[in-house]
C-alpha cells in the first residue's frame, strides 16, 4: 500500500545535519586536553523545528560540554536500565506487564534539561525512564518491578506504577489517556497555588485519540493553565500504526486553537530546546502541544515481538540512522570532549553499576503480608477488612 | 433548616477555613448551582474557587483529581451522579486506587458530590442509585445523607478527609426541612464517617436505610407502632465503609432484619448487609432478612410505573411483618 512504504521510510530519515556538522569548521574548537566542564557548546539541532500557530525556537541550542556528557551518561543508564529489564522479564523475575522505554532515552533526558523537579510530569505506563530521570534510583526500580519491598510503591504498583512526589513526578498510569486530564489537574493546582511552574503530561500517538484529552485541553486553554501536553509519537499505538488509527496524524496540529511544535524526540538537544520554549509559552500563555517524533526498539510490551506489524528492517533502519545515544555519542566524539575508549568505559561502568542494583533488588524482601491491608486509605479510622476467606484472614485499615 | 441551605453552608464554612478547598462542576457558578446548593459562593469566593465547567465530564473530573494529586481539595459536583459514569475511571482509577499503588505517596484529598438516586419523573437514565456500585470499591468512602444535620456534617468531614469521598445526596430531599441543633450548626460540627444512627429505637424489628429511604422507614415506623411492632431505625449515613457493628448490635436486638434501599436489587446495599448480618449474627436471626430495593427494571416514566419502580411506605411494613411472621397473607400460627 502506497501509504504504508511512505509512512514507513519516513521514519529512517538519515541525520543529514549531522553528517554536515563534521565538516561544519566554526562548530569545531581546537583540540584541548583538559576539557572544562562548563564549556559552552551551541548545538544545532538535526532538523528545524516545525510550529503550529506559533513562531517555532531556535534551531541552535546553548549547552555545556558537561551537559553533552550528562546526556550520554543518562540516556546509556536508561538504555542498559530497560535492556537488563528484558532479560529479568524473561526469566520470569518480573510478571505482568512490562512496556519498555529503549529507543526514546532522548526524550526524558532533554525533558530534563529544560525544567526543574518542581516541575511536574505525568506520563501513561511506559514510565522506567521517566521515574530515573526524575531522580529515581536503578534499586528502586528494579526491587518495585520484581515487586519488592525496596521498590518505588514498595512493591505494591508494579511496573506501571513508578511515582516520586518529591520530584513532581505523578506517576506511571495504566489507563490510556488519564493523564493528560490528570496533568492538567497538576497545572490547575500550580497555577491555583501561584507556584510559577509547569506540568508535562505525556501520552502516546495512540492515546491521541482520546475524547479526554480534548476536553482536558479545551479547559486548559479557557483557564490557561500551564500545562504541556507531550506526545511520544513512537508511530504505533501497541500493534496499530498511526495511520490506522488517526486521520490526521499531525498531533502538534491537533490542538486547533492550541500552538503546538513538531520535535525530532531522538534528539536530545531538540527536545531540551523544545521544552524550555513550551514552559516559557506556558507559563504566559497556557497550553501548547509538544509531538516527539520518536521510536521504540521493543515492542508495545514483553508480550508483543514488535516484528508483526513493522519490519526488522524499519527497526534497524532507526537504530542506524537515529538512535539518540548515538547522535550524542558523534557529537561529543567531533566536539573532542572524549574518546571512544573512554565512552566505551562509561558504558561499561553503567554495565556494571546496573548488574549491581539488580543484584541488591533481588536481596529485597516482597512486602510483608500485612501491607495487603496497608495505604487502601490515608485514614482507615480502624475499619476491619478481610482477606479471602473472611473468616480466616482479617486486618484493620491504619 | 432545609437539606439545600445545610450543604450550602458545609461549602462555604469549609471554603473559608481551608483556601485549599474549590468547588467544581456545571452551573455551580454564574447559574447558582444546578439546584442551587452552591448559590451564593462564586459571589464569596470568586472564579479561581468555583469553577463552572463544560459539559466534560470525564476531562473535569480527571482535572480535578490531578488538582488532588498536587494537594489541593477539590469539590466536585455532578449534576446527577447519572453523568459520573462518564467520568468513572477517574473516580475508580486515578482517585480510589492511587494511595494504595503508590504505597502511600499519592495521596486523594477529594469530594464527588451530587444527587443520587431517582427524582421524579424523570425517567431511566437520570434515576439510577450508585450507592452500591461506589460502595463496593476499596479505596473510596462513600457517604448519603438523610438530614439536614446528616448534611452538614457527612460534608464538612468529607472535605475534611484527606480519602475520596463520594457523596450521595437526593435531589427531592433539598427542599425538606430539619431541626437542626445549636452544636451542628457550630462551623466545627463534624460527624464521623463510617458511623450509622440510630434513627428510632425499637426492640422487635431492625429497618436500615439510607437517603430518602429513611424518610420512608420512619414513617413505617409509625404505622407498625399502631399494630404493636417496634421498629428500630437505622440511618446508615455511610455505606462505606458500612456500620456493620451498630447493625449486628441492633439485630442481635430486635432478631429481625429488614434492609431497605432505593436502588436495583442484584449486587445492592441490602445484599450486603444481610451477608454481614449472616457471617456475624446469624444464630440471633429469627427470620429470614427481608429486602426492600427498588425494582429491577430501568425507571419507567409513567407515574403508575414509576410509582411500582421505586419502594413505597406501604412495601416496608409488609416487609416488616412478614420479617415479624405478622404478614396476613400467612395462615396464624402463633
Amino acid at each position: 500500500m502506497a501509504l504504508s512504504t511512505s509512512f514507513r521510510s519516513n521514519l529512517i530519515k538519515p541525520l543529514t545535519a549531522l553528517t554536515a556538522l563534521s565538516s561544519t569548521q566554526h562548530l569545531r574548537r581546537p583540540f584541548s586536553s583538559s576539557v572544562d566542564d562548563s564549556t559552552a557548546l551551541t548545538i544545532e539541532t538535526s532538523v528545524p523545528f516545525v510550529g503550529h500557530k506559533c513562531e517555532p525556537p531556535s534551531r541552535n541550542v546553548e549547552t555545556t560540554s558537561k551537559e553533552l556528557l550528562g546526556f550520554f551518561h543518562d540516556m546509556a543508564l536508561m538504555r542498559r536500565m530497560e535492556i537488563a529489564s528484558d532479560s529479568l522479564y524473561k526469566s520470569k523475575l518480573i510478571r505482568g506487564f512490562c512496556h519498555l522505554y529503549d529507543g526514546q532515552e532522548a526524550v526524558a533526558v532533554g525533558m530534563e534539561a529544560a525544567i526543574t523537579k518542581k516541575d511536574c510530569i505525568i506520563t501513561a505506563y511506559r514510565d522506567h525512564c521517566i521515574y530515573l530521570g526524575r531522580g529515581g534510583t536503578l534499586v528502586e526500580c528494579f526491587s518495585e518491578l520484581m515487586g519488592r519491598q525496596a521498590g518505588c510503591s514498595k512493591g505494591k504498583g508494579g511496573s506501571m506504577h513508578f511515582y516520586k512526589k518529591d520530584s513532581g513526578f505523578y506517576g506511571g498510569h495504566g489507563i490510556v489517556g488519564a493523564q493528560v486530564p490528570l496533568g492538567c489537574g497538576l497545572a490547575f493546582a500550580q497555577k491555583y497555588s501561584k507556584d510559577e511552574t509547569v506540568t508535562f503530561a505525556m501520552y502516546g500517538d495512540g492515546a491521541a485519540n482520546q475524547g479526554q484529552l480534548f476536553e482536558a485541553l479545551n479547559m486548559a486553554a479557557l483557564l490557561d493553565l500551564p500545562a504541556i501536553f507531550v506526545c511520544e509519537n513512537n508511530h504505533y499505538g501497541m500493534g496499530t500504526a498511526e495511520w490506522r488509527a488517526a486521520k490526521s496524524p499531525s498531533y502538534y496540529k491537533r490542538g486547533d486553537y492550541v500552538p503546538g511544535l513538531k520535535v525530532d524526540g531522538m534528539d536530545a538537544f531538540a527536545v531540551k530546546q523544545a521544552c524550555r520554549f513550551a514552559k516559557e509559552h506556558a507559563l504566559k500563555n497556557g497550553p501548547i502541544i509538544l509531538e516527539m517524533d520518536t521510536y521504540r526498539y521493543h515492542g508495545h510490551s514483553m508480550s508483543d515481538p514488535g516484528s508483526t506489524y513493522r519490519t526488522r528492517d524499519e527497526i534497524s533502519g532507526v537504530r542506524q540512522e537515529r538512535d539518540p545515544i548515538e547522535r550524542i555519542r558523534k557529537l561529543i566524539l567531533s566536539h573532542e570532549l572524549s574518546t571512544e575508549a573512554e565512552l566505551k568505559n562509561i558504558e561499561k561502568k553503567i554495565r556494571s553499576e546496573v548488574d549491581d542494583a539488580i543484584a541488591q533488588a533481588k536481596e529485597s524482601s516482597m512486602p510483608d503480608p500485612s501491607e495487603l491491608f496497608t495505604n487502601v486509605y490515608v485514614k482507615g479510622f480502624g475499619i476491619e477488612v478481610a482477606g479471602a476467606d473472611r473468616k480466616e484472614v482479617r486486618g484493620v485499615l491504619p | 433548616m432545609n437539606v439545600r441551605d445545610a450543604l450550602n453552608s458545609a461549602l462555604d464554612e469549609e471554603m473559608s477555613a481551608d483556601p485549599k478547598v474549590f468547588l467544581m462542576g456545571e452551573e455551580v457558578g454564574e447559574y447558582q448551582g444546578a439546584y442551587k446548593v452552591s448559590k451564593g459562593l462564586l459571589e464569596k469566593y470568586g472564579p479561581e474557587r468555583v469553577l463552572d465547567t463544560p459539559i466534560t465530564e470525564a476531562g473535569f473530573t480527571g482535572i480535578g483529581v490531578g488538582a488532588a494529586y498536587y494537594g489541593l481539595k477539590p469539590v466536585v459536583e455532578f449534576m446527577t451522579f447519572n453523568f459520573s459514569m462518564q467520568a468513572i475511571d477517574h473516580i475508580i482509577n486515578s482517585a480510589a486506587k492511587s494511595n494504595y499503588m503508590s504505597a502511600g505517596q499519592i495521596s486523594v484529598p477529594i469530594v464527588f458530590r451530587g444527587p443520587n438516586g431517582a427524582a421524579a419523573g424523570v425517567g431511566a437514565q437520570h434515576s439510577q442509585c450508585y450507592a452500591a456500585w461506589y460502595g463496593s470499591c476499596p479505596g473510596l468512602k462513600v457517604l448519603s445523607p438523610y438530614s439536614s444535620e446528616d448534611a452538614r456534617g457527612l460534608l464538612k468531614a468529607a472535605i475534611r478527609d484527606p480519602d475520596p469521598v463520594i457523596f450521595l445526596e437526593n435531589e427531592l430531599l433539598y427542599g425538606e426541612s430539619f431541626p437542626v441543633s445549636a452544636e451542628a450548626l457550630d462551623s466545627s460540627f463534624c460527624l464521623p464517617i463510617g458511623k450509622a444512627k440510630i434513627e428510632r429505637e425499637g426492640r422487635d424489628v431492625t429497618i436500615t436505610a439510607f437517603s430518602k429511604m429513611v424518610g420512608l422507614a420512619l414513617k413505617a415506623a409509625d404505622i407498625l407502632a399502631k399494630d404493636g411492632i417496634s421498629a428500630e431505625i437505622i440511618n446508615l449515613r455511610s455505606i462505606r465503609p458500612l456500620d456493620t457493628p451498630t447493625i449486628n448490635a441492633s439485630v442481635r436486638k430486635t432478631n429481625r432484619l429488614v434492609t431497605v434501599e432505593e436502588g436495583f436489587p442484584q449486587h445492592g446495599v441490602g445484599a450486603e448487609i444481610c451477608m454481614a448480618v449472616v457471617e456475624e449474627s446469624f444464630g440471633y436471626l429469627d427470620a429470614p432478612v427481608e429486602r426492600i430495593a427498588g425494582a429491577d427494571v430501568p425507571m419507567p416514566y409513567a407515574a403508575n410505573l414509576e410509582r411500582m419502580a421505586v419502594p413505597q411506605i406501604e412495601d416496608i411494613v409488609r416487609a416488616a411483618k412478614r420479617a415479624c411472621y405478622r404478614s396476613t397473607a400467612m395462615a396464624a400460627t402463633a
